[in-house]
């Protein structure tokens, strides 16, 4: 836990990020159909989800921790990284649709991709809703840690293996093929890896950032 | 015979039908040898980097405010 109030790490993520940027839009990409340049938004739009992933990874294993141990500050990391990757999901989203609509006709189709990101981002703000309603604090963290870790698995189910039982427009899914072997080279995972790394650690430091501010207000009202 | 070649023909039209396969994928490769594509970058960039300014910022004023207690 003490690496988050050091610096190393941040510079690092930023030069990462900074590096992706710059190359995501240098370097070459395979020329496809339909997707021409826009190709580059995996640089930019996988890494959101990748985020979120990562944080809310976090967020379940700190869930787990609070049940175990009953500390409060591990409640509110889960609070913290979830809000996090609340942030994230928005912005995987909107990203994907704006890609959606010049690569598939329409902001939203009816993807089962779109529709089951749709349906887990509501998962989440259904956990949002839980804690808002519980007043009492050791409560609202027992209830929403039990709900936050069940919330996850359903939520990867939606995201990552539902859209892959069904034709879907997204790459990976149904009979569609993935940007695996066949239309991603090697040449753009020397930046996507680096973003997905880069990005889901911008993602701990925002959660890490929210998670102090947190334990600020926590504390002050402990005392008063 | 002359079922044979009809069917030879017809088996061999199907280079005709490959016609879409010269077909090039427009890429803006145009835009990148102008270089202009670089003044998107050094906007992108700036912007990337007035944001992690600002959030080394917090994490300074955060610092302070987590030494004082």
């Amino acid at each position: 836990m003490k690496f988050i109030y050091q610096t190393w790490w941040k510079v690092l993520t930023v030069l990462v990020i900074l590096y992706t940027l710059i190359a995501g839009f240098l370097f070459e990409v395979p020329t496809l159909p339909i997707l021409h340049e826009t190709i580059r938004n995996v640089y930019f739009h996988v890494p959101m989800w990748m985020a979120m992933f990562t944080v809310f990874t976090i967020s379940v294993i700190y869930s787990i921790k609070y049940l175990n141990t009953g500390k409060e500050e591990y409640d509110l990391i889960v609070v913290e990284c979830v809000n996090t990757g609340m942030f994230f999901y928005v912005l995987g989203l909107i990203t994907g649709m704006m890609w959606a609509k010049y690569t598939w006709g329409e902001f939203w189709s009816n993807d089962p991709k779109q529709n089951s990101a749709a349906v887990a981002f509501l998962l989440y703000c259904a956990y949002a809703v839980l804690r808002n309603s519980i007043d009492e604090e050791q409560k609202r963290a027992k209830i929403s840690a039990i709900y936050n870790i069940f919330a996850f698995p359903v939520m990867v189910v939606l995201i990552m293996v539902l859209p892959r039982m069904t034709d879907s427009l997204h790459p990976g899914n149904g009979g569609n093929p993935a940007f695996g072997k066949l239309d991603m080279d090697n040449s753009m995972r020397v930046v996507l890896y680096p973003a997905f790394i880069a990005w889901s650690a911008l993602a701990v430091w925002i959660a890490s950032l929210r998670y102090r501010i947190r334990l600020i207000e926590y504390k002050k009202n402990e005392i008063n | 015979m002359k079922k044979i070649s009809l069917l030879a023909l017809l088996l061999l039209s199907y280079v005709g039908v490959f016609a879409q396969q010269g077909q090039t994928v427009e890429m803006a490769d145009s835009f990148r040898s102008s270089g202009k594509i670089y003044v998107v970058i050094a906007v992108i960039v700036i912007i990337f980097v007035g944001l992690s300014v600002y959030l080394f910022a917090i994490d300074r004023r955060l610092k302070k405010i987590e030494k004082e207690k």
